[in-house]
């Protein structure tokens, strides 16, 4: 690993740690509101300010972390499994069930993302609660984002389908779904853990874009893309309400220099 | 000739096939989906029950109607989208043609390493940051909106492009054609290029459609009255027939772009 690559896992696991303690650095809830200090600029006592409700920033903002890096690394194990479970049974069983899926991803893929969330977060239930809406947001991001790690899975499926190994197994009397779950699918542990890293900031991207135009978790959730929405008020453009985009950013930074592949792929 | 031909009446099949396959799924979504029966009106609380079954009953009329008028703009759909599109059409080609532009410079500069450093830097930091925070920057600073969609798309295409000139190099003929002194322009145009052809054009199609996704946010923050804003909208109003008739069209468009990408690539990888 560079020196590079270890300032930034260095970096990423500081933010990790402080989105952990979000309860007890600042010393106040992420949904308090305090009545006599709305929009308050940045002080000793609120390092970022508040909002227009007088809500600490700070808190949100480690509150938001938390948030989204938790429930976009769970989505993406979400999509790894759908990945696995269609890129799997193409690779390996082949024929007209392979086109079916290959079709299905090619399908997936040329449909714009953001479009594609937009449409399906509509047509889910309007007066979902905060807690739903906050799941669904990252329910759907997990659903719809397993075409493309399920390209690379049946890839990696169909070069190992007649490898040594599994022809031994076969050979031996293991039926075939033993086979693809047992021998080939655990084979594929660094492909899919390459795919957990590049799908992690693909999603942390599109819950932040999503969340910014409102269609993300609802109050009084933070989440980066909810705590973006205060950048869309000009009057209350200040510096410090830039703290989101910063962190989005230095996390993504730190995502792209830790993977090996350069995370291009974000 | 022949099966080029073949190859063209697979892929209008395919898109066919899309097409038929999107319209009945989308059509059982809009109509069996868990919010069909939602409307934003009916969040309004002054509202007593005759007033909320009469939006319902609109509400279930306009679903049943077909997918020709938007319920909540109530328009015809082909008349909203005749009006955006040139709007999209003009933002995302304006947007390509200057990222493609930046990326390919960049990338065929980024073999002195002050300029790698300088387009690696810059394209880490754009990589980084939502398309709506870019929109929103870009907007606060008085910049043009046109700027937004190259910013997004740039490091995208620039690491792939930079990559693919990189393995181009490394080739053996284009060490050859070097070693018999062929100049660096020479060397580009004729050995490198030819040879990433097939990866670019499979990329214009791929970026085509990231251009499309990065205009939803910039048109609804910049306040551009085209496509990704009007997705928008029909996306806050619930206006189901009209989001999934965009969806839909941009389907069956970002087909067709692939199709053609894919129709053009063998012919130029011969000829490479």
């Amino acid at each position: 690993m560079s020196l590079r690559a270890r300032i930034a896992a260095v970096v990423l696991g500081l933010i990790l740690m402080a989105s952990l303690c979000a309860d007890w650095i600042p010393g106040m809830s992420y949904a308090q509101q305090h009545r006599d200090a709305t929009s308050a600029a940045p002080s000793l006592r609120y390092p970022l300010g508040t909002d227009d409700l007088g809500r600490d920033r700070l808190a949100r903002l480690l509150s938001a972390t938390r948030i989204s890096l938790l429930l976009a690394a769970a989505a993406a194990v979400g999509a790894l499994v759908l990945a696995s479970v269609a890129g799997g049974v193409a690779g390996y069983c082949g024929g007209w069930l392979d086109r079916c899926i290959v079709r299905a991803i090619d399908l997936m893929l040329s449909i714009p993302w953001l479009l594609l969330l937009l449409a399906v977060r509509a047509l889910l239930p309007l007066n979902a609660s905060p807690v739903a809406s906050l799941v669904l947001t990252y329910a759907l991001l997990a659903a719809l984002g397993w075409a493309s790690p399920a390209r690379v899975v049946r890839a990696g499926v169909r070069n190992f389908r007649n490898s040594e190994f599994v022809l031994q197994a076969r050979a031996e009397g293991c039926t075939e779904t033993r086979v693809l779950l047992r021998h080939v699918l655990p084979n594929l542990k660094p492909t899919l853990l390459a795919q957990f890293w590049t799908s992690v900031p693909v999603f942390i991207l599109s819950e932040a874009n999503l969340g910014f135009l409102g269609l993300s978790a609802g109050e009084p959730f933070p989440t980066w893309g909810s705590l973006l929405r205060e950048l869309q008020s000009p009057l209350l453009l200040r510096p410090e309400a830039f703290a989101p985009a910063a962190a989005i950013a230095i996390t993504l930074l730190c995502f792209k220099m830790v993977t090996p592949w350069g995370g291009s792929q974000v | 000739m022949g099966r080029g031909l073949r190859k063209l009446a697979r892929q209008v099949g395919a898109v066919a096939a899309t097409a038929i396959l999107g319209g009945l799924l989308t059509a059982a979504l809009v109509r069996n989906s868990p919010g069909a029966d939602s409307d934003e009106r009916l969040l309004d609380p002054r509202l007593d029950a005759a007033s909320i079954a009469a939006i319902r009953a609109e509400h279930t009329n306009f679903l049943h109607a077909g997918f020709w008028r938007s319920p909540s703009l109530n328009r015809p759909i082909s008349d909203l989208i005749a009006a955006r599109l040139p709007v999209t059409l003009r933002l995302i080609g304006i947007g390509l043609l200057a990222a493609w532009g930046a990326a390919l410079l960049l990338a065929i500069l980024s073999r002195n390493a002050a300029f790698a450093g300088i387009a690696g830097v810059a394209s880490a930091c754009t990589l980084c940051l939502p398309s709506a925070v870019l929109a929103i920057l870009v907007f606060s600073l008085g910049g043009p909106v046109g700027v937004v969609i190259p910013l997004v798309l740039f490091p995208r295409i620039f690491e792939t492009v930079r990559n693919l000139l990189e393995h181009a190099y490394t080739l053996p003929h284009i060490l050859t054609a070097r070693a018999k002194g062929v100049s660096t322009a020479g060397i580009l145009l004729r050995h490198a290029l030819p040879v990433c052809a097939p990866e670019l054009l499979a990329l214009a199609g791929v970026s085509a459609i990231m251009a499309f996704g990065a205009a939803i946010p910039v048109e609804t923050l910049c306040d551009v009255p085209g496509l990704g804003q009007l997705a928008w909208k029909a996306a806050t109003a619930r206006d189901l027939p009209l989001l999934v008739t965009l969806t839909l069209l941009i389907a069956i468009a970002t087909q067709v772009v692939n199709a053609a990408a894919d129709w053009l690539t063998p012919s130029t990888g011969q000829a490479a």
